[in-house]
């Protein structure tokens, strides 16, 4: 009797709703855009390509931009 | 309501890529360090051109602050796209709840932004690459990176599509056999990376490689793993611990 009481206990979670995707899309293009244009301080400014003029944010992430995979110079 | 559930995740999901950096710091720093320094050596025993002279930024602020700052940053960048991506991702991908999502989409995150761009281009030390083809190689290596994304998105769709048919295992199985396929036709007629420079250290240069990937996988792992936790929480509050858990353990006594 026990064991049948204790069956139905959820064990397993019912599957997550989806989150309807016109809620999403604003988030995501904005701050996906803001998000890629953090990566391409780290990752490319002063290499490839420069907005500012010099070699501070080159040198200052030199480190990270090499260990993260980045193509630095 | 969903905006802000939107709003809730990509907030966690930076937090979350925060932290995961100061992991992934930790290690760069411990272990990444010690060959970038292998290779600057190396770069100024060859080169004769004064090396030194104007120093922008000194050596111990590049290895402590400024790689604190890069690797910090990505972290925060890549928390929050990888969070949007879980929105998208949630409930879509099959019967998972919010920590299996989170698991699964950080691991594909890694696998297309970081492990397959690699095998093609991997992580290069000072010293290797020739700075007259960086533009190629930047270019080549964002291209490399969407490829793979697309690709494993597309792959993504596929598996979705062939589920209801050929039952989960199988489609799944062949999404992943046709993205693998794809990435390998995308790599094969990509042009190669640059040549590393004659003498430079065999070790140094698997070791510096290693040591890149190792940050990377740190990164991803330490992310999808804390982000899971906090969106479990959000998402499904009674599902965690101390309710599921009481409600388990009293379930037999009754």
């Amino acid at each position: 009797m026990a064991q049948s009481t204790a069956a139905p206990a959820p064990t397993t979670l019912p599957a997550a709703t989806p989150l309807p995707v016109r809620a999403i899309l604003p988030w995501a293009v904005f701050f996906g855009l803001v998000m890629l244009v953090l990566l391409y301080f780290v990752g490319a400014e002063q290499g490839a390509l420069a907005v500012f003029s010099g070699d501070g944010v080159h040198e200052w992430v030199h480190d990270s931009r090499h260990l993260l995979g980045f193509p630095c110079h | 309501m969903n905006s802000a559930i939107v709003r809730a995740l990509l907030v966690r999901g930076m937090l979350a890529g925060l932290c995961a950096g100061v992991l992934a710091f930790v290690f760069a720093y411990l272990v990444g360090e010690g060959p970038v320094d292998a290779a600057i050596a190396f770069e100024e025993a060859g080169s004769h051109h004064a090396g030194g002279g104007e120093e922008l930024v000194s050596r111990s602020m590049q290895s402590t602050a400024g790689l604190a700052t890069g690797v910090l940053v990505f972290g925060v960048a890549v928390g929050g796209i990888a969070a949007l991506a879980f929105c998208f991702t949630l409930g879509r991908i099959g019967r998972f709840g919010a920590r299996a999502t989170a698991a699964l989409t950080a691991l594909a995150a890694f696998l297309t932004v970081c492990l397959v761009p690699t095998l093609k281009y991997p992580a290069n030390p000072p010293a290797v690459g020739d700075p007259a083809t960086l533009d190629q190689r930047t270019a080549l290596y964002f291209l490399m990176i969407a490829l793979s994304v697309l690709l494993g998105i597309a792959a993504v769709l596929l598996g979705r599509r062939l589920g209801p048919k050929w039952g989960n295992w199988n489609a799944s199985t062949a999404a992943g056999l046709a993205f693998v396929a794809a990435v390998t036709v995308a790599m094969v007629f990509l042009p190669s990376g640059d040549k590393v420079p004659e003498g430079f250290p065999a070790t140094d240069l698997w070791e510096f490689r290693i040591a890149s990937l190792g940050i990377q996988a740190l990164l991803w792992a330490g992310f999808g793993l804390l982000f899971g936790y906090l969106a479990e929480r959000l998402l499904e509050p009674r599902a965690t611990a101390p309710a599921g858990r009481g409600a388990e353990l009293s379930a037999p006594a009754t």
